[in-house]
């Protein structure tokens, strides 16, 4: 895919990417916890990103790429609940099974990621505008 | 290549300091990745070989022995990851100062002060 060998730029660059895919999924988990259908194929379910290493040979460096979103967690859960507009009918409702503690840990070990990369990228941009400096 | 040059070994440190930046930026990036094996740069090992002209710091770069090891099958400990990251930034840095006195130097003799 990548001509030129890699550069610590886009190690942290992708990996930043791949971290927000991963808060988009979160958020939307979240979004949709609690949220009921009218049957177990129609009912939410949690996504998760499957992350992939992407080793550089030239550079010897390795990135990471999300190579898919899955669906992933418990089937939703049956409720019987006639009174409900979107009910089966058998009087059922399907609610997505969003472990919501899961995601929100979920979500902060994201953000860490995600700030680790933002540290890593400072500290190399500061390092090499220091060696453009030499000599001065 | 490095012993006769004008900045003698800080050529090659600078070089080896740099790549494993590299190395460690890219344990940091994969630090949760499943079955992700971290790696680290022999120092020595690097610098010797890049100094006999032998095939760089690539044949110096070995797995990490994590000391915890994850379910997952990923050996990147994020602590030991960032105090490794930052201990060669400032490694870096000082080499980088060795070369500017170096520099310093030449161009003192070069103009005679």
């Amino acid at each position: 895919m990548m001509s030129t060998p890699m550069t610590i730029f886009q190690v942290a660059g992708r990996a930043m990417s791949a971290q927000l895919v991963r808060m988009n999924t979160t958020a939307s988990n979240l979004a949709n916890a609690g949220n009921s259908a009218g049957s177990a194929e129609a009912a939410y379910k949690t996504m998760k990103p499957v992350f992939r290493t992407s080793f550089d040979q030239a550079s010897g460096l390795a990135t990471v790429d999300v190579e898919r979103v899955v669906t992933a967690g418990e089937a939703p859960t049956k409720r019987y609940d006639p009174a409900n507009p979107m009910a089966d009918k058998d009087g059922n409702v399907f609610d997505a099974a969003v472990d919501e503690s899961r995601e929100l840990v979920d979500m902060m070990e994201t953000a860490r990621g995600y700030q680790n990369n933002v540290e890593v990228m400072q500290t190399a941009k500061s390092l090499i505008i220091d060696t453009l400096k030499l000599g001065r | 290549m490095a012993g006769d040059s004008l900045f003698g070994v800080h050529g090659a440190a600078l070089e080896v300091r740099s790549q494993r930046m590299g190395v460690l930026a890219s344990n940091i990036a994969n630090a949760s990745t499943p079955g992700f094996k971290a790696r680290d740069v022999d120092f020595q090992a690097a610098l010797q070989s890049l100094e006999g002209g032998a095939d760089g710091i690539a044949a110096a770069t070995r797995y990490r022995v994590p000391t915890q090891t994850s379910m997952d099958g990923n050996t990147v400990e994020l602590n030991a990851e960032q105090t490794a990251f930052a201990e060669n930034a400032v490694q870096y840095q000082t080499t980088l100062s060795f070369l500017n006195g170096r520099i310093g130097q030449i161009t003192r003799a070069l103009k005679g002060e």
